[in-house]
């Protein structure tokens, strides 16, 4: 009986924890009061209207839009014919090119910014939104290539040399039968890209320029100038934006088994 | 064997790396035959098969087929078809959309395309299955979809893996007929791959057994199962006593012993089949360590001077029990001579 009452327990305060947080960020967002404040003074919306009207938000959702679904994208390009040939052919240097790949997971945050900024930006003069798009993009690239690599072993390959006796090249094949095969994965990758890439922080942190803000990093910036509710109201609007793809991607994908 | 080789593998080798699979193989292949390559896993049946497909590039020797040498055409332009141990259908297209795939690769018009695909899903019985996707039909169901994926292609040569090996007894015995009639009908010329010399025996023009990368044997099924040449064909095919030969006489166990009818002077084993073995008279005796009744017969296990015999004999006569003692013979006349142990 004391153990039951300890599990409900232990479950009570991990929802407390993971949910807390939300439960503040959204009263916070709806409060009346002029300062970032819990609890709420009062219930409105203008904190939540107010996102709409500040410039920089604008501009900054924009920029972390385009990193989000153009970095995913890249990272795709890169990532697919990556895992396809790491689970297809035996690679003369497949462990290497799987820890390479990998590498920016495994990497701290901090040092690929700070690395791509010493290096990559301040000696070549690559603008710091190009510098943005590179990061993001290699960011992405190692879960893209394992959500794919998990959709392609499952896809059995003897169905590729099926279509070649049929007469198909190769490359035809790869269009036409193994890409219809894993465009859940693929769009499961793109889901959990985009998602990676919108929250990055530490990364984004270092390469940030005059007008060249993700909306994470505006948000801090906006937050250390003027302390009004206003944040909130964007954090909670992002929560709901998240869940909402997260939500119709578990319900049409399946997505947890990707991920 | 006059006719011209229609398919001609010539001295084909392949390897796995550093791995001999397939050495030196030589097999011509007449038109319209249906061919079995019969061996336990790792004979090279398998290797052997998708070489002639070109998924696989031989070391060395050539591969002709219909007169023109394809040893290095890619699998794509080779005109041969492979109806997949697995069948290998394509699990995002309707089953019209599977067999439909080559011939819309070949940038046919429509109504030809339907009309061919129609005739190819009437002619393994599927007609009424057009629109369903591969996932929603049985096993026995989705090999006649490849089966038909590959007929419609026309190829030159169709190749088999394994099959009848997925289906259960009722539907093996329906799909081997099956077969059978789609071969004479379309008289393409068939190889097929198994490791059950039932399956063989029953659907081949003549058999192939392999062995070690290497022909065994080849013959008719009445050869492979009457007249094995070597000890592995026997006993592959279900000959329980084999005995070598050596100067005219049987070596067993217990030293040679003479036997009642001379044999040609290259025999180097004999063997019989469980129900070669005469129960109940003869020049050797045994004890009976095990009977079992199998329907139509009972099979003896026997403790006899030569070594352990296993013999067959019809349910109908009187059993003998466990323990006792018993004479039998080994008629030399009935045994097959096999001319490699």
């Amino acid at each position: 009986m004391t153990s039951r009452l300890y599990s409900y327990l232990t479950l009570a305060v991990v929802f407390l924890f993971l949910i807390g947080p939300f439960v503040i960020i959204v009263a916070a967002a709806l409060s009346g009061g002029e300062t970032l404040a819990f609890p709420p003074q009062g219930l409105s919306l203008k904190w939540i209207a107010k996102v709409f009207t500040v410039e920089s938000f604008r501009q900054s959702f924009a920029l972390s839009m385009f990193l989000a679904i153009f970095g995913t994208l890249a990272a795709l390009v890169l990532g697919v014919p990556v895992a396809y040939a790491a689970s297809r052919y035996r690679l003369p240097f497949g462990e290497v090119i799987r820890t390479v790949v990998s590498a920016p997971i495994i990497v701290p945050g901090i040092i690929v910014g700070l690395a791509l900024l010493r290096y990559l930006v301040i000696p070549l003069n690559v603008s710091v939104g190009l510098a943005l798009f590179i990061a993001h993009t290699a960011l992405i690239l190692p879960y893209a290539v394992r959500v794919v690599s998990a959709s392609l072993d499952n896809l059995r390959s003897d169905i590729e040399e099926a279509a070649v006796l049929l007469g198909s090249s190769r490359l035809a094949t790869f269009f036409r039968i193994v890409l219809p095969n894993i465009q859940s994965g693929i769009l499961a990758a793109f889901i959990l890209g985009f998602v990676t890439s919108f929250n990055q922080v530490p990364v984004s942190l270092f390469l940030s320029g005059p007008g060249v803000r993700t909306l994470p990093i505006d948000m801090i910036w906006y937050m250390e100038i003027t302390y009004d509710p206003s944040v909130a109201a964007l954090a909670a609007l992002l929560a709901f934006l998240s869940i909402s793809i997260v939500f119709l991607a578990e319900r049409f994908l399946g997505f947890s088994r990707y991920v | 064997m006059s006719d011209p080789a229609y398919l001609d593998l010539k001295e084909l080798t392949l390897a796995y790396g550093k791995t001999i699979a397939v050495d030196r193989l030589n097999l011509p292949i007449r038109k319209g035959e249906l061919i079995a390559l019969l061996g336990p896993s790792g004979c090279g049946k398998t290797t052997t098969m998708r070489a002639i497909t070109g998924l696989l590039k031989p070391a060395s020797g050539t591969i002709t087929l219909d007169g023109r040498d394809i040893t290095r055409l890619p699998a794509n332009k080779r005109e041969v078809g492979l109806v997949f141990q697995s069948y290998a259908l394509f699990p995002h297209l309707s089953v019209f959309e599977n067999v439909a795939f080559g011939l819309r690769l070949r940038k046919l018009p429509s109504a030809e395309i339907n009309r061919q695909v129609g005739d190819g899903l009437a002619l393994v019985g599927l007609s009424r299955f057009h629109n369903r996707k591969p996932a929603e039909l049985s096993g026995g169901q989705q090999q006649r979809v490849a089966l038909a994926r590959s007929l419609v292609m026309q190829p030159k040569v169709l190749l088999l893996d394994e099959p009848l090996s997925n289906l259960d007894a009722r539907l093996r015995l329906e799909m081997r007929t099956e077969l059978q009639r789609v071969q004479r009908e379309s008289g393409v010329t068939m190889v097929f791959v198994t490791h059950d010399q039932n399956e063989a025996l029953a659907l081949a023009d003549r058999i192939v057994v392999m062995k070690d990368g290497r022909i065994e044997q080849l013959g008719s099924p009445e050869d492979v199962y009457n007249r094995p040449v070597s000890r592995f064909v026997a006993d592959f095919v279900g000959f329980e006593n084999i005995f070598s030969v050596e100067n005219g006489r049987l070596h067993t166990q217990n030293g040679p012993v003479d036997l009642s009818v001379p044999v040609p002077p290259e025999t180097s084993g004999l063997a019989w089949r469980p129900k070669m073995v005469r129960l109940g008279e003869g020049r050797f005796e045994g004890e009976v360590l095990g009977v079992a009744f199998a329907g139509g017969t009972r099979e003896y296990l026997l403790k006899t001077e030569l070594g352990p015999i296993k013999a067959e004999m019809d349910a109908a006569a009187p059993a003998f029990a466990p323990g006792s003692r018993l004479s039998f013979d080994l008629p030399t006349e009935n045994a097959a001579t096999l001319q490699r142990m």
